[in-house]
């Protein structure tokens, strides 16, 4: 599971050279929004020559492509689909648009041998796409889904607020389907880059709904969002004794335990082993400096 | 070690234990600790004056202590690009034609660009001074300068002053207030610069010292230069711009690299124990330096650790620093922005130093020495971890050392902040174009893609062993650097021998040569 994506900008390549050092887990290279229609060649070529020449192995890689009611979608698969990124990031999406999409992914895998099966996230920002949320997470490939709130709020036609309460639904419904499908559920961008305050609140918001990931705009917000997506010292600390006791436990033979007063049992074991395990992902085990 | 190296069969050319060229009648480089084998030379101080002139222009001070060929004037750069003082001297030399004169003023700004014209008229011969950038610059590159230019530290200056490495004939000191006594004050007046740290040596020292104001009081509230050293005082109308006296004002970055640079050197710190209860810090007053400050300070509050003491030049951050009580006192040599002067005016922790007690080796416990880091900045770094802040990789004079070599000798720890690349060079070189401070008082490069930590910084390595931070040789991260910028080719064989970077003991580390 992953904590944050980084939109970069696909056709600025400062952002571009720099898109794998700010800790972000997953980036998405933006062909979409962020660049104007007379762009679109010129970014494509950037993000292609972006791909080709560096590695990244230390963070996942997605492209935001344009969506498939749109004439650059076909161009974009062509440029960028390739063992170096991850996956597709497709906006606008409904489950009609995905079995589009894995038709072209076919046809580009086999005919450049491709050792890598693209995944997908889909961009939920649309009321019917929100009706289709389940569909769209029991489909293959999808790795994860995308709450689009801008887009969503201009269908849906209500104000987005700070507060956020207009999402709620959405929100929820995204996490409960991507938690039965064992997906990403990921968070819509927080779009004021100077209310730090804000982004808090917002992604504390988004993970009591489930979610466990957001996107964000600007390389400033990841260390926001992985403070709040992350498991924090005090779980770790936790967890780590829940696991040190049940050890204990199990060399006496016991099923069942407490600690701090409390019944220890397999669900709880099973909560602990996977914050120990999200620690060690994202190296915050604490460290001996003695 | 000091060498010789045989240039064909008729050259015989010294070199320092850097490996850097150095002439045969100077003492060379050969260790940061090397002065501690040496004793302290202090000239006498100048004699005492019981009743100072008062003149009435720049023009006065010529007349008065017959300035003429071949003297040596000093100035202090506490009003910063806004100075007018240096300029209205430099007006003067220029009207009465006067030649082969050496000037010392502790910095040089682009403001001071009429240097240009006595360089090229040989008014100015030889210069002495800690940091130059703009205009005056440019023609002691195109090799223009009859004499030499000698760039020395902050606590470098002071050491040479005090000697007689530096004599001076005639300090120019420009002063915000000065009262009947001759007493003069950095915070009153309404060219308020706060603390004139730099000044006190050549007020001490040079055979004759002239205050220079725009603002005469009965009596100064608060005495930042002893009158009894001064000899005469003018005032004129003004002596400077006040929006260019706080031109050190900047703001922490919001490059994002530069915030990631800054959070990594302060994750660094942390994690090899330095910040904790009573630590001392200084960083340059750059975006990212200030960065690293930001990036402590929450630190501080988030952990609840309480500092020490912060000092260097100071601004707004650090007063706020010193006011949320994160630390006891700031010891301050010049103030960068109005929130330090008025911090400095007000408040009894911020404690102006002189340059000396701030930076001099010989001073029995200068302040960097106390420091437990200092985050600095670099133009260049090269695999021996020496740092260049003095010219660019061209070899053109963009600045110098200040307190870069004082500082990074002093503190227990010496981190340098830098991206890979800047305008696409890559940073780190295999060897600098200039060396400003020693690679053996460099203990840590941050990066935005990795952290290299100096090989003879054995205790640093072991610590950060299991550290969750990238930590790589310095010679990995300039491949990942060529990698992104490719190998940059080399620079245009030099010209002749311009100027001279003299370590703070007063030996000489590198010397600089005419660029084409």
């Amino acid at each position: 599971m992953i904590r944050s994506m980084l939109f970069i900008p696909g056709n600025n390549p400062a952002m571009l050279q720099n898109a794998d050092i700010f800790g972000a887990d997953a980036v998405i290279l933006d062909l979409e929004d962020a660049v104007s229609p007379q762009e679109k060649d010129a970014a494509r070529a950037l993000v292609k020559a972006y791909l080709e020449s560096v590695s990244h192995q230390a963070i996942k890689v997605y492209i935001r492509i344009n969506g498939l009611d749109t004439e650059f979608y076909e161009r974009d698969l062509h440029s960028v689909v390739s063992d170096q990124i991850d996956g597709i990031v497709l906006p606008k999406a409904r489950v009609g648009d995905i079995e589009k999409l894995l038709t072209i992914l076919y046809k580009i895998e086999s005919e450049t041998h491709m050792k890598k099966t693209m995944g997908i996230i889909p961009i939920v920002e649309s009321a019917k796409s929100v009706l289709e949320i389940e569909k769209l997470a029991a489909l293959s490939r999808i790795q994860g889904m995308l709450l689009g709130a801008e887009d969503l709020s201009a269908d849906m036609e209500f104000e987005r607020t700070k507060i956020g309460t207009e999402i709620d639904y959405p929100r929820a419904k995204l996490a409960f389907a991507c938690k039965a499908y064992k997906i990403d559920a990921i968070d819509t961008p927080f779009t004021d880059t100077n209310d730090v305050n804000g982004l808090i609140a917002d992604c504390q918001k988004a993970l009591n709904l489930g979610l466990n990931a957001k996107a964000a705009i600007h390389p400033n917000q990841i260390e926001t969002i992985h403070d709040v997506f992350s498991p924090s010292p005090k779980r770790i600390e936790w967890a780590q004794r829940v696991l040190l006791a049940a050890k204990k436990a199990n060399e006496q033979g016991l099923g069942v335990f407490s600690l701090d007063g409390k019944m220890i049992d397999k669900p709880i074991i099973e909560r602990a082993t996977k914050i120990i395990d999200a620690a060690k992902k994202y190296r915050l085990l604490p460290v001996d400096h003695a | 070690m000091m060498q010789q190296k045989n240039i064909g069969y008729y050259r015989l050319i010294m070199l320092n234990s850097l490996g850097r060229v150095v002439p045969d009648t100077l003492r060379g480089y050969t260790s940061a600790t090397a002065y501690q084998s040496k004793n302290r030379i202090l000239i006498p101080e100048k004699a005492v004056v019981t009743k100072p002139l008062f003149l009435d222009s720049i023009s006065a001070i010529f007349d008065e202590y017959h300035i003429s060929d071949g003297m040596t004037l000093s100035f202090h750069h506490h009003l910063r690009n806004g100075d007018g003082v240096l300029n209205a001297v430099c007006q003067e030399i220029k009207t009465r034609g006067i030649k082969h004169l050496t000037i010392a003023p502790s910095s040089i700004f682009p403001n001071n660009a009429i240097i240009v014209d006595l360089i090229i008229a040989g008014n100015i011969t030889n210069i002495r001074t800690n940091y130059i950038n703009g205009p005056a610059a440019r023609p002691i590159d195109d090799g223009k300068l009859q004499g030499l230019l000698l760039m020395d530290t902050h606590g470098g200056r002071a050491r040479a002053i005090e000697s007689g490495d530096l004599p001076i004939d005639i300090a120019i000191l420009a002063c915000p207030t000065v009262d009947r006594n001759g007493n003069g004050s950095g915070t009153e007046g309404l060219s308020a610069c706060g603390t004139l740290g730099y000044a006190q040596s050549d007020l001490r020292y040079a055979k004759k010292v002239i205050l220079v104001t725009d603002t005469i009081v009965d009596k100064v509230k608060q005495i930042d230069l002893d009158g009894k050293y001064v000899d005469a005082i003018v005032q004129i109308d003004s002596i400077g711009d006040p929006e260019g006296i706080v031109s050190g004002t900047t703001k922490i970055t919001k490059d994002p690299v530069g915030l990631k640079i800054a959070r990594d050197a302060a994750d660094f710190l942390y994690q090899a124990g330095v910040i904790k209860p009573g630590f001392s810090m200084q960083t340059g007053a750059g975006g990212t330096s200030l960065a690293v400050a930001a990036a402590v300070r929450k630190m501080m509050i988030t952990k609840q650790i309480h500092g020490s003491f912060a000092s260097g030049g100071t601004n707004g951050y650090y007063t706020d620093l010193l006011k949320e009580g994160w630390v006891d006192n700031l010891y301050d040599v010049q103030c960068f922005d109005l929130e330090a002067v008025r911090s400095y005016r007000d408040n009894s922790h911020h404690i102006a130093i002189s340059a000396s007690k701030y930076g001099n080796p010989y001073e029995p416990n200068p302040v960097v020495n106390n420091l437990s880091f200092v985050a600095l900045g670099a133009t260049e770094i090269d695999l021996d971890f020496n740092v260049n802040v003095t010219t660019d990789s061209l070899g053109r004079l963009i600045g110098g050392s200040g307190g870069h070599a004082d500082t990074a000798h002093g503190a227990d720890i010496t981190i340098i902040t830098t991206t890979l690349a800047k305008a696409r060079l890559p940073i780190i070189k295999e060897h600098v174009t200039t060396i400003t401070t020693p690679g053996e008082d460099v203990d840590v490069l941050v990066t935005e893609r990795g952290i290299a930590i100096n090989p003879r910084r054995v205790d640093l390595l072991e610590k950060m062993k299991n550290s969750n931070l990238t930590i790589m040789t310095i010679s990995e991260l300039m491949a990942i650097s060529h990698q992104i910028s490719g190998i940059p080719a080399a620079i245009k064989e030099p010209g002749k021998v311009t100027g001279l970077i003299v370590y703070r003991d007063g030996t000489i580390l590198d010397q600089l040569y005419q660029r084409f």
